[in-house]
């Protein structure tokens, strides 16, 4: 019998948690400018869509991703148009856009494909697995870190880079006071709204990474709402990680381990009904652990005074 | 001159809050303008500063005209605004603060050491003590205040706007500024001075510009005018000194006993054993430095914080610990320290605002259902017999004037006509007409035989309408005064920590 923790289960928890801290970061990003991106799983199911279709036309796996990670950014102005210059309510304006997309994806699935369900083609490559050369070659570290997409060391290496940038970069700091008080940022000529702008694009184009990593890495194929509420889930990683890039990916560390673990459970005849539940309940779970401070501010939708 | 104002109008909808307005500066001048609550103070200066587009009129500084389209463009012509609200950021070091949008950097990175090198440079320049790398949540408001200013040094402003920077301070805080207003003047800064502070006024500015009901209605030398003379300008009529009759006191309204909070994490005692009672027919206040346990025993008495030993009594019930709806039902009535924090709804309606704490009467509801007519009726009166300045009764809250918005939650609180009031900060950014008004009305409260509680950082305020003056100081109250026998010194001295001296 197979057992049920080794090195190649962090390895697959690697590779689960990838789309998760990818649309985390989005969130994060959004949450530190003051903006509660309920909108991620849309966004994630948009990138995973556009990145399949893509890659039927121009059978170039680059091109595909670069396609998506457009696509995406474009359909995110939607989400920054209502929230920013209309002053919508984030939590519905988010909602709607994940239905929004679901419809969207759905209809184009079976006009362009001509399928109900999913679509598949055994002929299409998917993103390739890298083995880093000399990692490889480590004993244990190779077996956990090697054999991966790129866009899971993408993940990992925009982690650092962000978290970077909100420790020691000017634009960072920016961000982080438009998040804490909108009122006092603009009052010192801050351009408030190009900053919350940036900050929705980037999130999308990180869903667009994650979605791509679901529908072209994990598998080879895209079926109607595949993303089945990870964009929700990242969400609650973004709150858990408190909107610190680590936090991040720890969380949606986490995450991908139940996933990984609930996977490896079906193969030891535990009903899958539970194992599937896992994610879900340990998320549950965890909002009655922590509380984030900064997505309540978000959600305060800062309409402040000067007067 | 550098800087000169031509005929401003601003019109918001059919309502001017500025007309045709005049105002000059001249370098190294402290020159103040006062009016009224709504008057069109804030208005003008949010013109200047870029922050509003002028419906006619034009700006011109040092002789050449200008449109100021936003704060970037305002800062770069040398002119900074203190805002009559605090703009900074809690999680902040101060340095940070002030440098920012201007900070040192290192090709795209933050130089935050060159930053706390710079602002300790600047704040020693002007002599004002703060530590750079402290926490600005951590900073008591009279450093948040020098933060404000030295922010707007830092940006090279030679021009400084300051509306009501000495609201929130306490005398001590206020001294301290009008000494550095002083500095500023004589190091070439040329300062724009909003209070409502007459003796402010007095002490240390040049000339002084009178605005009503947006239009000016006086512009004068300062030596060449008394306080008398320019309150009549604001309000167009002399104010009457209040008398104050003699009320028999009855009995304890409020009494609290042996009242500890402490703090969860830290297990620091935030009040320490608190005891006093307000009776029927007496107004106690309650005089400190802020941030010596006064907003603590506020959230005890309102039921916003839980109370660890002790017990608070009203009337005849004991509150502690209740909910705050059973606690206001038992009888209190509450003006919130900050008004847009605890006060009010931002977004909402003034007639919202006027009857979050009133709707649940039976004279406004049936079964749920509200009175939409009488509420109306009701709002408009009240609007109009604490003359609030609101363009309708439909306009949002925050649109209001500051000082305007205060007055809308007195009248709201007073109104309640419950046996107990808990006034903190009144009359913060009100206009002494209004002051006065709400002076009147808290000692009519009292005549007829209700209990207040007045919180104020405001010591002549406390001295005027008190009869009884506790004083606090680091969670404690430290020394109890009748009217007889209080006085500005040995209260100062108390708030200041000294000992109270048996005599
Ligand atoms: N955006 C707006 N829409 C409608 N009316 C407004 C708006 N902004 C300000 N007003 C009105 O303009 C008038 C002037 O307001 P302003 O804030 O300039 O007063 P102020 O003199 O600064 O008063 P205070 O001393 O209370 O701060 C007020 O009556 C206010 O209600
Ligand atoms: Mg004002």
């Amino acid at each position: 019998m197979e057992s049920l923790f080794d090195l190649s289960l962090i390895n697959s928890t690697l590779r689960m948690m990838a789309p998760l801290l990818l649309a985390g970061l989005g969130g994060a990003i959004c949450a530190r400018v003051g903006i509660f991106n309920v909108g991620l799983d849309g966004l994630m199911l948009m990138g995973a869509f556009l990145g399949i279709a893509a890659n039927v036309l121009f059978e170039n796996l680059i091109l595909a991703t670069l396609f998506a990670v457009i696509g995406t950014a474009i359909f995110s102005l939607i989400l920054g148009y209502l929230i920013i210059n209309l002053q919508a309510n984030m939590i519905v304006v988010g909602i709607a856009l994940n239905f929004l997309s679901i419809g969207i994806t759905t209809f184009t699935l079976r006009t362009m494909f001509d399928v109900k369900g999913a679509y598949y083609d055994n002929e299409m490559a998917g993103l390739p697995v890298i083995h880093i050369p000399i990692i490889r070659e480590i004993p244990i570290i190779g077996n956990i870190f090697s054999g991966q997409t790129p866009i899971v060391y993408l993940g990992i290496l925009i982690t650092i880079l962000l978290f970077f940038f909100f420790r020691s970069t000017v634009l960072g700091s920016r961000y982080d006071a438009v998040g804490i008080n909108l009122t006092a940022a603009k009052s010192q000529g801050i351009k408030v709204k190009a900053i919350q702008y940036q900050a929705i694009i980037i999130s999308a184009v990180l869903c667009a990474l994650g979605g791509v990593q679901l529908s072209l890495g994990q598998v080879t194929m895209f079926s109607e709402n595949m993303t089945a509420g990870r964009g929700f889930i990242a969400l609650v990683a973004t709150m858990l990680g408190q909107s610190n890039p680590f936090g991040v990916f720890l969380s949606s560390g986490l995450f991908g381990f139940t996933e990984a673990i609930s996977i490896r459970m079906q193969s030891m005849n535990i009903p899958t009904n539970f194992t599937l539940m896992l994610p879900y309940v340990i998320t549950i779970v965890a909002m009655f652990i922590f509380k984030d401070k900064t997505q309540l501010n978000a959600l305060k939708n800062n309409t402040g005074s000067t007067r | 001159m550098l800087l000169e104002l031509t005929g401003i109008t601003k019109k918001y909808g059919d309502f001017f809050a500025n007309k045709k307005i005049d105002f000059s500066l001249e370098e190294n001048e402290i020159h103040a303008i006062v009016g009224e609550n709504g008057a069109g103070k804030t208005t003008l200066m949010r013109m200047l500063y870029g922050m509003e587009t002028p419906t006619e009129g034009s700006i011109s500084v040092r002789g050449i005209k200008h449109k100021i389209n936003n704060p970037n463009e305002a800062i770069k012509l040398g002119i900074g605004m203190v805002h009559q609200h605090f703009m900074l950021f809690p999680s902040f070091t101060i340095a940070e603060n002030i440098v920012f949008h201007h900070e040192p950097k290192k090709g795209i990175l933050y130089n935050r050491k060159k930053a706390e090198e710079e602002v300790a440079i600047l704040a020693k320049k002007y002599g004002m003590n703060i530590d750079p790398s402290q926490l600005i949540s951590d900073a008591p408001v009279g450093v948040q205040q020098r933060v404000e200013i030295l922010k707007v040094l830092y940006q090279g402003a030679d021009i400084i706007i300051l509306d009501e920077p000495t609201a929130v301070l306490t005398p001590l805080e206020v001294k301290d500024l009008l000494i550095s207003l002083r500095n500023l003047s004589k190091q070439g800064k040329s300062i724009i001075l909003i209070t409502h502070k007459l003796n402010e006024v007095m002490q240390v500015t040049d000339r002084v510009t009178v605005l009503r009901d947006g239009q000016v209605t006086g512009s004068l030398k300062t030596k060449e005018t008394d306080t008398g003379h320019l309150s009549k300008l604001m309000v167009g009529r002399e104010l009457a000194k209040k008398e104050k009759t003699e009320v028999k006191v009855g009995a304890s309204i409020l009494s609290i006993e042996h009242l500890n909070i402490i703090e969860n994490s830290s297990k620091k005692k935030l009040l320490e054993d608190i005891n006093f009672q307000v009776k029927a027919g007496e107004i106690v206040g309650i005089a400190g430095v802020s941030g010596n346990g006064q907003s603590e025993l506020i959230a005890a008495i309102t039921g916003l914080l839980q109370v660890n030993e002790g017990s608070i009594h009203l009337a005849d019930i004991d509150i502690t610990n209740l909910s705050v709806r059973q606690i206001r039902e038992a009888g209190l009535a509450h003006i919130p320290e900050d008004r847009y924090l605890w006060g009010s709804a931002k977004t909402a309606s003034v007639e919202d605002n006027l009857m979050m704490t009133e709707y649940r009467k039976k004279a406004f509801q049936k079964n749920g259902i509200l009175h939409t007519n009488v509420i109306r009726k009701f709002a408009k009166e009240t609007i109009n017999k604490f003359s609030i300045k609101t363009t309708s009764q439909e306009e949002s809250a925050q649109n209001l004037s500051g000082g305007n918005l205060q007055k809308l939650i007195a009248a709201r609180e007073i109104q309640q006509n419950t046996p107990f009031l808990l006034a903190a900060e009144p009359t913060r950014g009100v206009d002494i007409g209004a002051m006065e008004f709400i002076h009147e009305q808290l000692l009519m409260k009292r005549n007829n035989g209700d209990g207040v509680l007045l919180i104020s950082s405001e010591l002549s305020e406390i001295l005027s309408i008190a009869d009884r003056v506790l004083v606090m100081f680091e969670g404690k109250i430290v020394g109890e005064f009748t009217q007889a026998d209080v006085s500005d010194e040995k209260i100062s001295l108390l708030m200041a920590g000294g000992k109270h001296e048996q005599g």
